[in-house]
């Protein structure tokens, strides 16, 4: 075998990993790897900000559940990826990202653009390594995609020196079980333990208002089918988190869509009064639990989590099951199978109670037809893509009601930041999406805020001709932190005010896209028809909305289920809120 | 339009005791591997009561011995978050399972006067310490025991002024004779 470049050595494990498309930007220290890219069969996307780099790999790899690779240089380009991993890292996303690092014998000398970037990262990667002998380079890389797409999976750093990637060096591809001997420790790979499974289902068969509580785990393991199944043998209705949007169709009789601080009124009782809550994949995390001792209060626990780090974390769990949840689903049901499924008819008079719920407080808002209400705009985005686009969102009340207003049918459809919250993550993350499945209509629903912090890369969707359709959802506040002051703070509306913004369609138009504004209801489907129209470059949407609603209903942070607030205020009503208890 | 959930309910918490535990994690020893486990504590806000780590008989293999004191919920929290690193190869917690604990403390005491020396070196005897400096007003001791010997010691030396002490933090094997079922005997 010839010598080959440091360089060459990295094209060659991302080629022998699969990967099609990278995401990154170059600079000194991580030249010659781009050189190695120049000629290379891949896909190499130039972003303008590394962190959208970083989200575009992100929004990659949720679209497809394959590795998403980003490459930075070192210095300023290695911490401009940081908001990137660490928001992957929440949300468990397989990510790899390659930093070139200063030359070896320049580290720790404060060199031009050196930081410490394994220290940076240490813990908003899932692991991370400093190569320091061209003899591990491969190796390293190897083990690096194992690991982000192994287990529960996250991002992977490799900081290469450059004098590595110019190195030359006779190497050999190591192969899936050298990567595995050199990780001893790491055993990712769980079944659930059959005791605690015959346990679960003993329980399931009791269970009197059982609820499945279905977290990101459930795509992140393919296993939605495995889930729908239980649900539809057992009749237990399905609530899921933002991140396990799309686990469950939403359009199934048995979904009760969100649970948590913006759950649905339903999901919310259901999940109090249960007696039975099974987690599947979900993290118990205080958005969705609120105030964590009177969180269903008389229910049993089943969590059911690849991590076991995860399980009994923030809640007692009755019945622990640590393993793979597709595999662990599968034994479920089969234990289940065993017995005659009779005992499902006690639970026609909880679903019958959940059916109350439902007409008592089913998710709506007020209409209007003189100012455009923001829901209706995500209901109109959800009719025109006939409920199959990609939705990526930002993070503020727009992400909420996307996460709301659009029923998800299938896993990797709804695209969020949401365990970091992470502005500016949901523009980039549908350039990756779009690259990754380009057989999909993808839709970036941004808030005026969130776009703004990374706008600059339309340029990049431009460039590659992507027909993403960009809705602003235009209240020009930074709207969920005016809500909060509107209801906490006696609103006093401290620096949320975006006044001053450009104007978008212009601004579009510079950048070489499309763009359009409503600013009536009326014209919101003619907006969106226009915009599907168009498929040789972006659309930005300029929908002006109703400045002050608010995303209801809501369970104040660290507030129990009990005192959701339900419905908006109402002119001449002295408190601002319903509450429920 | 109110729903009236009447009476608040409670998820029954599980009681927990703080107390202390000694950790024992396997790692493999590559580079950054100490930073890792340390982080760990340090960004969950864990207190480390004491770490010690050396090579084992095994390549590239280190073995790390922890002391944390915590309640049991954040002992497993810290056990899991151990086990979730990818250098980590094993991680026990040996608090209640038979094992021996050495720490060794080097102590630089007080000792100007001949009443103090002789009563120092009184307690040096009881305790099995060793002298190991001698200058015209310290003495400097080596002692080792479990920990709460080593505390004992230093106790009964406070009186006399101490100088300055190092401890090497504590270090635990299990005890292979409990294990077998033999006669648990201490072979001091
Ligand atoms: C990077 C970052 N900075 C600050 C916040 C805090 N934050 C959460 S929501 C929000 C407002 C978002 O405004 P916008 O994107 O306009 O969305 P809206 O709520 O108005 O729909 C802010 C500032 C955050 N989540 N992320
Ligand atoms: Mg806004």
């Amino acid at each position: 075998m010839p010598k080959k470049r440091g360089a060459d050595i990295v094209i060659d494990v991302l080629l022998e990993e699969g990967v099609d498309t990278v995401f990154g930007l170059p600079g000194g220290a991580i030249m010659e790897v781009y050189d190695a890219l120049f000629d290379a069969p891949l896909r190499n996307i130039l972003a303008r900000h590394e962190q959208a780099a970083a989200h575009m790999a992100d929004g990659y790899a949720r679209a497809t559940g394959r590795v998403g690779v980003v490459m930075a240089t070192s210095g300023p380009g290695a911490t401009n990826l940081v908001t990137g991993l660490a928001t992957a890292h929440m949300d468990s996303v397989p990510l790899v990202a390659i930093t070139g690092q200063v030359p070896r014998n320049y580290i720790g000398t404060d060199a031009f653009q050196e930081a410490d970037v394994v220290g940076i990262t240490r813990p908003i990667t899932k692991h991370n390594f400093l190569v320091t002998d061209i003899k591990d380079l491969a190796l390293i890389l190897r083990e690096a995609f194992y690991i982000a797409r192994t287990g529960r999976p996250g991002p992977v750093l490799v900081d290469i020196p450059k004098d590595i990637t110019q190195q030359e060096y006779n190497y050999k591809m190591p192969t899936e079980k050298d990567v595995q001997d050199a990780l001893p420790g790491y055993k990712p790979h769980y079944e659930g333990n059959p005791i605690q499974i015959k346990k679960a289902a003993e329980l399931i068969r009791k269970a009197k208002r059982p609820v499945l509580y279905v977290g990101g785990g459930v795509i992140i393991g393919n296993a939605s089918e495995e889930l729908r199944e239980l649900a539809e043998l057992t009749r237990i209705p399905v609530t899921t988190t933002n991140m396990g949007k799309g686990a469950f169709d939403e359009n199934h009789p048995l979904a009760l869509h969100m649970l948590g601080m913006h759950g649905t009124y339903y999901a919310n009782m259901a999940v109090y009064h249960s007696d039975l809550l099974i987690a599947v994949g979900a993290r118990f995390d205080d958005r969705v639990t609120g105030k964590i001792d009177e969180f269903a209060p008389e229910a049993k626990i089943i969590h059911i989590d690849i991590d076991p780090a995860s399980i009994s974390k923030n809640i007692h769990v009755d019945v622990p099951i640590v393993g793979d949840v597709k595999n662990v689903l599968q034994k479920l049901l089969k234990e289940l199978k065993k017995k005659p499924v009779e005992w499902v008819k006690a639970r026609e008079s909880w679903l019958k109670q959940i059916e109350k719920w439902k007409e008592k407080h089913p998710l709506t808002y007020q209409k209007s037809d003189k100012i455009i209400k923001p829901q209706y705009v995500i209901e109109e985005i959800y009719n025109i893509t006939k409920g199959e686009a990609i939705i990526s969102a930002g993070v503020g009340q727009h992400q909420m009601w996307a996460a709301m207003f659009y029923k998800y049918k299938y896993p990797r459809q709804f695209l969020n930041s949401g365990g970091l919250g992470t502005m500016g993550y949901g523009f980039p993350a549908a350039v990756g999406a779009k690259l990754g499945r380009p057989d999909k209509t993808v839709f970036a629903i941004e808030g005026d805020g969130s776009f703004v912090m990374n706008m600059q890369d339309v340029i990049t969707a431009v460039q590659y001709r992507l027909p993403i359709k960009i809705a602003i959802i235009n209240n020009e506040f930074l709207g969920m932190v005016r809500q909060w002051q509107q209801l906490f703070y006696d609103s006093r509306y401290s620096s949320v005010c975006l006044a001053v913004h450009p104007d978008f369609v212009k601004l579009a138009e510079a950048m070489g896209a499309v763009g359009l504004r409503a600013t009536k209801p009326s014209e919101v489907r003619e907006v969106l028809q226009k915009a599907m129209e168009i498929n040789d470059r972006p659309v930005i949407m300029d929908f002006v909305v109703d400045r002050e609603e608010n995303v209801l209903p809501m369970v104040p942070a660290g507030k129990s289920y009990r005192e959701m607030i339900v419905s908006p205020k109402q002119k001449g009503e002295a408190e601002t809120m319903y509450l429920v208890g | 339009m109110t729903e009236n959930i009447k009476t608040v309910k409670v998820r029954p918490q599980p009681k927990s005791e703080t107390g202390k535990h000694i950790i024992i994690v396997r790692v493999q020893h590559n580079f950054g591997v100490l930073t890792r486990i340390t982080s760990l504590f340090a960004g969950r806000g864990y207190n480390i009561e004491s770490l010690t780590v050396g090579k084992t008989h095994e390549p590239n293999v280190a073995r790390i011995t922890i002391v944390v004191e915590g309640n049991e919920r954040v002992v497993e929290q810290i056990i899991k978050q151990l086990r979730k690193l990818i250098e980590t190869l094993r991680v026990r917690d040996i608090t209640t399972v038979p094992h021996i604990e050495r720490e060794l403390a080097l102590i630089k005491v007080h000792a100007g006067e001949e009443k103090a020396r002789d009563e120092i070196m009184r307690l040096v005897n009881i305790f099995r310490a060793k002298v190991v400096d001698v200058s015209v007003d310290t003495y400097t001791i080596e002692i080792t025991g479990d920990s709460e010997k080593l505390e004992a010691f230093i106790n009964l030396l406070k009186p006399f002024g101490l100088k300055d002490i190092a401890r090497t933090g504590v270090l635990a094997l299990t005890r292979e004779s409990a294990k077998e079922g033999l006669q648990e005997h201490k072979v001091e």
